[in-house]
């Protein structure tokens, strides 16, 4: 790993861990290079060390080893008030002593603004936030997705060079929440500032960022934009994390140029091109995984797929736009989900039958 | 009233029994006993001393004709004007002293101290386990002519004659309440520290702040209804304290409740001395209604 900066590149994690006393939160030496003007999201079960590394991004912990730099300088030991990076807490920590308007302005004291320019300045952070003329609410009169608004403009007004979000939508409802994500994914467009989101929700990630790093027990497990994360995770665990997957045990049995060739159970022997097989697959045991929609039905005779096989149907759960096969393949031990779109016309098979499984090489991922 | 009951009557024996059977009402019940004991033990002097103010002392009995003349007295006379204003300064000195000192107190065991926190809020209460006279008299042997204070800067060859304006005048009044009065203020202050979120301190270091500029703009706004929970705490018994201005106060450090204590002893004189004691009251909650009133927007702020 080099430490010369990459252009573009606007945060620098190298070898980074973190031991709170006996208990180490970040392990191995974490490295990720955030882009300038990207949204970056952390995605991780709770308790992964989300927090902990966006909280030495933002100069609140310093790491135990290793080195954070921000436009290449190096950033250890530089309190959270010298950095040119700004947090949306998880609870928001609006001062319950201030108004809107003092909450917004909190930190732009520091800039020796005159009045009119401070004013200003909310102003416009306020409109970015859809709170216009809120300036003189007490803010614990504030509900909580006001309060998440007030929270984003006092530090967006600050105009820093990264934001930082710390699960900053998980305490609205579920509506708020999906609105608030659209607008969030806007906002930074807008402005231009590299985000750097905190998340447990992997549909979250997926709709807002431009790259995440998948997070497990204080490692990065991947680090890819959403599409390839979905499409062509390197582990299981990413696989199920992200999305649902069908697993098969599959055994390795050659390589050619088109690709490995695999012995898969319940699909057969099959070529899987090389840009689905990812570097740390080796050895001959490994896992081959489908995602339910990238297999389809064969519902009549001249519909046709690269390979098929008879399955029998063991469940079929309706989802007014799609349907849900739990479908038992032949010499494949686990149950096989694949999911359909109900376009017009399209049969709802009941279980108890069987039917025609069609798949392509392009399907198949290998897995470590 | 006859045994058909009248209109309008029903209905509200009704709501009586009903209201008898009530939350509210069996919450009354529980409280009665420290009621009643309130009543007695509280409001029946009060109200005694309130009736006696109005009247005249005639050698040994009363003349029990309502007068204002001892209120007269009480706020012309200059002697008392001046007991009243110093026992007041007294108390705002010591009110003051003693939540200053306290504040780093309560501010290092919530901020600094990490492990068993209520260990240590109670190690600091231990001095106060002992009789207060004791402590008192520790004082008088600290800051005595000869006393340890004396002695060692004597020795220490700091001062050749002992310091004496450290005892008995108004000064040695101010350290011995300010220190009587310390856990008392230690803890409103602790408890209001403890409850401050500690990512609004974060909040404040993200968005700019050096430390210093944190305490004043986040922490000491937020601790400010610990702080003036404990000048209150402080201030109201201070003012009319007795046994400490007797103790270590001399002739200088009198205050109002030596003079009042006199009338109804020696001087023999309790109308006069029931009029001087209403009037310190009265004096006390007007400064102590406009401390809340005026630190209301504090309060009000926080209110969630
Ligand atoms: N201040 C701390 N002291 C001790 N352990 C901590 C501290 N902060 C975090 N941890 C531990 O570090 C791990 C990661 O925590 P965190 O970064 O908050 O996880 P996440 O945000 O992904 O849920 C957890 O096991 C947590 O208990
Ligand atoms: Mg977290």
């Amino acid at each position: 790993m080099s430490s010369t900066p990459s252009a573009g590149t606007i945060i620098d994690i190298e070898r980074v861990e973190k031991r709170f006393g006996q208990v180490a939160a970040l392990k191995k030496g974490i490295d990720a290079r955030i882009r300038e003007g990207e949204f970056f999201s952390l995605l991780g079960p709770s308790g992964c060390g989300k927090t902990t590394l966006l909280r030495m991004i933002a100069g609140l912990d310093d790491p135990t080893v290793g080195e954070i730099r921000i436009d290449g300088k190096p950033m250890n030991g530089v309190p959270a008030n010298h950095r040119p990076t700004n947090m949306v807490f998880q609870s928001y920590a609006i001062f319950p002593h201030l108004n809107v308007f003092e909450n917004v302005s909190y930190g732009l004291r520091k800039q020796r603004l005159v009045k009119a320019e401070v004013e200003r300045r909310v102003a416009e952070a306020l409109a970015m936030v859809s709170l216009s003329g809120y300036e003189k609410r007490a803010s614990h009169a504030m509900s909580g997705g006001q309060r998440q608004r007030i929270a984003l403009a006092r530090a967006l007004v600050l105009r820093p060079r990264v934001l930082l979000l710390d699960e900053p939508l998980s305490a609205l409802d579920k509506q708020l929440r999906e609105q608030m994500q659209i607008e969030l994914r806007h906002l930074q467009r807008e402005v231009g500032i590299t985000f750097v989101l905190v998340t447990h929700d992997q549909s979250e990630a997926l709709t807002m960022s431009d790259r995440i790093a998948v997070m497990f027990e204080g490692n990065i497990a991947q680090l890819d934009s959403p599409e390839m994360l979905y499409r062509r995770p390197i582990s299981k665990r990413v696989a199920s994390f992200i999305g649902v997957m069908n697993f098969f045990p599959a055994s390795v049995t050659g390589e050619s140029a088109k690709g490995v060739e695999a012995e898969i159970a319940g699909l057969g022997p099959m070529t899987v091109p090389k840009q689905q097989v990812p570097k740390d697959v080796t050895g001959r045991e490994v896992t081959a995984g489908v995602r339910p929609e990238m297999m389809t039905l064969l519902f009549d005779e001249t519909e046709t797929a690269e390979r098929e096989v008879m399955a029998e149907i063991d469940d079929v759960v309706y989802y007014g736009d799609m349907s849900y096969y739990s479908l038992r393949l032949p010499g494949c031990e686990e149950l096989t989900t694949v999911s359909m779109r109900n376009t017009a016309g399209r049969p709802i098979l009941k279980e108890g039958g069987s039917v025609r499984v069609g798949w392509g090489q392009e399907s198949v991922v290998l897995l470590s | 009233m006859s045994a058909v009951p009248a209109e309008g009557k029903p209905l509200l024996g009704g709501r009586f029994r009903f209201w008898l059977k009530s939350e509210e009402a069996s919450g009354f019940k529980l409280l009665s006993p420290a009621f009643l004991y309130a009543l007695v033990m509280l409001a029946a002097p009060l109200a005694m001393v309130v009736v006696i103010s109005f009247w005249t002392q005639e050698l040994i009995d009363f003349d029990r004709s309502f007068t204002l003349k001892n209120y007269e007295e009480a706020w012309t006379d200059p002697i008392y004007r001046v007991l009243m204003l110093r026992s007041l300064a007294i108390s705002g000195i010591v009110t003051v002293t003693t939540v200053i000192l306290a504040f780093p107190i309560a501010y290092f065991v919530s901020f600094h101290v990490k492990h068993h926190k209520p260990l240590w809020i109670l190690l600091i209460t231990i001095p106060f386990w002992t009789s207060y006279l004791l402590r008192v008299f520790l004082w008088k042997v600290i800051l005595g002519y000869n006393g340890v204070l004396n002695s060692g800067l004597i020795e220490l060859g700091l001062i050749e004659e002992p310091l004496t304006f450290i005892l008995y005048n108004a000064t040695t009044v101010v350290i011995t309440l300010a220190h009587a009065w310390a856990p008392f203020a230690i803890l409103p202050i602790f408890v209001s520290l403890e409850k401050i979120d500690r990512s609004l301190l974060e909040a404040a270091e993200d968005l700019g702040d050096g430390p210093i500029q944190r305490f004043f703009r986040v922490t000491l706004p937020l601790a400010m209804p610990g702080v003036i929970a404990a000048s209150l705490i402080v201030f109201i018994p201070t003012v009319g304290d007795y046994v400490t201005p007797r103790l270590v106060g001399g002739n200088s450090g009198l205050m109002i409740a030596n003079i009042i204590q006199l009338q109804f002893g020696q001087a023999s004189n309790a109308p006069l001395g029931a009029a001087l004691a209403l009037s310190a009251m009265v004096i006390v909650a007007a400064i102590s209604v406009l401390i809340v009133w005026s630190s209301r927007r504090f309060t009000k702020r926080q209110a969630r």
